[in-house]
């Protein structure tokens, strides 16, 4: 970076090596962010961990085995120490590895990180931004949590891995290490290192280029992935308190390093390696993903003869297409507006006549009926008539014969009926 | 088991408190309480490293008529040949005819820092019978570095570090005749301040007029030849009797000087700033030769009646230049420019295709 300048000597003190201080106090007024990503199996010990990590007790609802799917749940938290404020989000995949088929149990969280990708390139892209007092979600760094089975990595885990490695920094742990014993530790390590180098699966490394930190780094590669062991209770040991798990035969202790990796664990991720891991995230992994979704979106940096595209000329290219677009968007709205009208209608129309068919066939029936009934008035009052006749004659034979003898009257009575 | 340093003993923080969170009144963070020393804050050690690795790259641009001792000012500042001046003092330095910019970048090493300084000079400047729009060419040069970080940012692959070009800040050095602001420099400043930090100094403040000057031998008379912390006439009366002008003049004009009142970020920083605020426009003196004075060497400039102190706050405002430009406000001026000016000039650029 410095090459072809010429080097000046200084004369005497000018007071730029203070830099780095304003730097870092510039620093301390924003405020620093870390995003962690745990994915492991339910009651694999990820919040247990995380309280640990962070000496505290952050309030984690315990998750049951019965979700349909992998979600991810994100819990921001603000931790301050001595004067650096960390804003730290913890993000948990609740029900990983719990459904009875688990094809997709990794693309839920692939979608999350992306997203988180994505959302940076969307604020990035805009014409009025904020960067500096933007909140960043992507991810830092991705602990994994692998089973304490003994004898190897799943396919799950695999896969999950695979898919992440290009897209997060990868740190493989042990969850609930103190089911494993000593002997069986390091053949189990040795199997799940050489089973992710066979498989390609690409892990984050502590950088040992720095003189600051490279021995310290370059040590503790060798001990992945870490044995860890977290708690949330307390066990009074000597006359301390320390997290600890107590069991019939024996206290493991959290932070004795002769019981598990979890002091190397914060000791790498925090106190050694939080700012690499922030700066690969920005400087490798965002880049990746900000330079294939560009080129999706069908940006290039050379055009067609190889010469630079111009800024100017690619906005208006894009913002073309997407005008197109979007003209043809509305056009199809429109159609498809257009042609439910017209089925409506046609429903409508057809309603109309069934009704229409129905009033007619009633009208007919009811004339029919009306008739029936018409004639049978007719029968009934000519029927009465000749009943009233009848009816008149009688009472005049009965007036008559009310003068002659009883016999003749029975007779005509019976002839009269 | 590996026995790392004593402070991995985490459960016993030796002065680190609990730090009782206030609970977050929206729904957002949550307030946490940390039962002891997780390490946090070695980040900032982290940050310091990967700084100091990486380096820093500074961009100043001088601007001012020839023969207000801009050279020697940047070569004070910088305790170092920055610039080149005429090496014989007869030797005249052909005045260009139209305003050229000049470019010089060096590396300076000081406690580890390595810097990247490069000072961009202004032959020309002011000096034609005719300064109509002299300071188009200042004006497009920012502006074309602006537009050249652009370029390497809208990269679909992008460098890790894109080269910074950037002018920080600009130090704009106003004649001492007179102290106080004409049409060029209100109309320089005014153009100016729109698009990169503007720092006026008022340049070659030894200059002074006779009354100024016989009050400044009483001054330097009355005190021991340049002894230190001897306190003297405050120093705005004399040096400055015009600046309640000159700031007015600036208000008056909308013009917007570093450090900007807009940009404070919050209380202290305003009381800091403001405190420089109402010393702006610097008198300052530059000297890059040394003067034995009280058995001590210090940078001066030797007249008859004594010798000017540069770095001397009694004698001249150079120390509060630097101090602003280097020791406290570095780092502030390049993030001004980055957040502020860069990102104006983004908008602007993005919106011209519309």
């Amino acid at each position: 970076q410095n090459h072809g300048y010429r080097t000046l000597s200084l004369s005497g003190h000018v007071g730029f090596g203070s830099l780095p201080e304003q730097l870092v106090k510039k620093s301390i007024k924003q405020g620093f962010c870390f995003n962690i990503l745990c994915i492991g199996e339910t009651g694999i010990g990820k919040s247990a961990l995380i309280n640990s990590l962070f000496n505290t007790n952050f309030d984690d609802p315990v998750s049951t085995h019965f979700l349909p799917r992998v979600q991810l749940r994100a819990q921001t938290y603000e931790l301050q120490e001595s004067n650096v404020l960390l804003k730290l989000t913890v993000v948990d995949t609740v029900g990983f590895g719990d459904q009875i088929n688990r094809e997709h149990s990794y693309q839920p969280i692939v979608d999350y990180v992306d997203a988180q990708f994505e959302a940076y390139l969307q604020e990035e892209l805009k014409i009025n931004r904020s960067l500096f007092s933007y909140h960043d979600t992507r991810i830092h760094v991705c602990i994994y949590f692998i089973s304490p089975t003994g004898h190897s990595l799943k396919t799950l885990d695999l896969l999950t891995m695979k898919s992440l490695d290009s897209k997060v920094n990868i740190i493989p742990i042990i969850g609930k290490a103190d089911g494993i014993s000593k002997t069986e530790l390091q053949n189990f390590k040795n199997k799940i290192m050489s089973e992710l180098v066979s498989n390609g699966v690409q892990i984050y490394q502590f950088p040992a280029d720095d003189e600051t930190f490279s021995e310290i780094n370059t040590i503790m590669n060798g001990y992945l992935p870490f044995a860890v062991v977290g708690s949330t209770k307390e066990v009074k040991i000597g006359n301390k308190m320390v997290r600890a798990r107590q069991y019939p035969w024996g206290i493991v202790q959290v932070e004795n390093e002769n019981h598990c990796d979890f002091v190397k664990l914060r000791k790498m991720l925090i106190c050694t390696n939080m700012e690499d891991l922030r700066e690969q995230t920005h400087a490798r992994h965002y880049e990746l993903y900000r330079r294939c979704r560009l080129e999706e979106m069908g940006f290039t940096d050379t055009g067609p003869e190889s010469k630079p595209v111009s800024l100017q000329e690619a906005y208006e290219a894009k913002r073309h297409e997407l005008y197109l677009e979007l003209q043809r968007k509305e056009e199809k709205m429109r159609q498809q507006f257009v042609q439910r009208v017209k089925e409506k209608e046609t429903i409508l129309k057809e309603a109309e006549q069934q009704i229409q068919t129905k009033f007619e066939h009633h009208m007919l029936m009811h004339q029919e009926v009306k008739q029936k009934l018409e004639k049978k008035k007719k029968v009934l009052e000519n029927e009465i008539a000749l009943f009233i006749e009848k009816k008149a004659n009688a009472e005049l034979l009965r007036s008559q014969a009310s003068v002659s003898t009883p016999v003749v009257t029975l007779k005509r009575d019976k002839d009269g009926k | 088991g590996s026995s790392l340093e004593p402070e991995e003993q985490s459960m016993e923080p030796p002065t680190v408190p609990e730090e009782e969170m206030p609970l977050a009144t929206v729904p957002g963070p949550a307030g946490c309480q940390m039962f002891g020393y997780v390490g946090i804050e070695a980040v900032l050690d982290q940050m310091k490293v990967k700084t100091m690795k990486m380096g820093f790259e500074f961009n100043i641009m001088v601007v001012g008529q020839s023969g207000l001792g801009k050279s020697t000012m940047v070569n004070t500042l910088f305790k170092s040949k920055v610039s080149r001046k005429a090496s014989q003092p007869g030797q005249q330095e052909r005045i260009p005819r139209t305003v050229q910019l000049q470019s010089i970048t060096h590396v300076i090493e000081e406690k580890g820092v390595k810097m990247k300084l490069t000072v961009t000079d202004t032959p020309g400047f002011g000096d034609q019978i005719n300064n109509d729009n002299c300071w188009d060419p200042i004006i497009k040069y920012i502006n074309e570095q602006y537009e050249r970080y652009l370029r390497e940012e809208i990269l679909i692959t992008r460098k890790r570090k894109i080269p910074d070009t950037r002018v920080h800040g600009c130090v704009y050095f106003v004649p001492p005749t007179g102290h106080w602001l004409r049409p060029l420099d209100l109309e320089f400043m005014r153009r100016l301040s729109k698009i990169v930090n503007v720092v006026p100094v008022i340049a070659k403040a030894d200059t002074l007029t006779l009354e100024e000057r016989a009050e400044f031998k009483q001054r330097v008379r009355a005190s021991p030849q340049g002894a230190p912390g001897v306190p003297c006439v405050p120093l705005g009366a004399p040096l400055k009797p015009h600046l309640p002008q000159i700031q007015e003049d600036l208000k008056a004009h909308a013009i917007s000087v570093y450090p900007q009142q807009d940009f404070d970020q919050d209380p202290e920083d305003r009381a800091l700033n403001d405190r420089i605020r109402e010393k702006i426009p610097f008198a300052v003196v530059g000297a890059d030769q040394e003067h034995q004075v009280n058995g001590k060497r210090v940078l001066g400039r030797k007249t008859k009646w004594g010798i000017i102190e540069v770095e001397n706050a009694a004698h001249c405002e150079f120390p509060l230049l630097r101090d602003l430009l280097i020791r406290s406000h570095l780092q502030d001026l390049k993030d001004i420019t980055h957040n502020v000016h860069y990102e104006s000039y983004r908008v602007r650029r993005l919106n011209e295709s519309n």
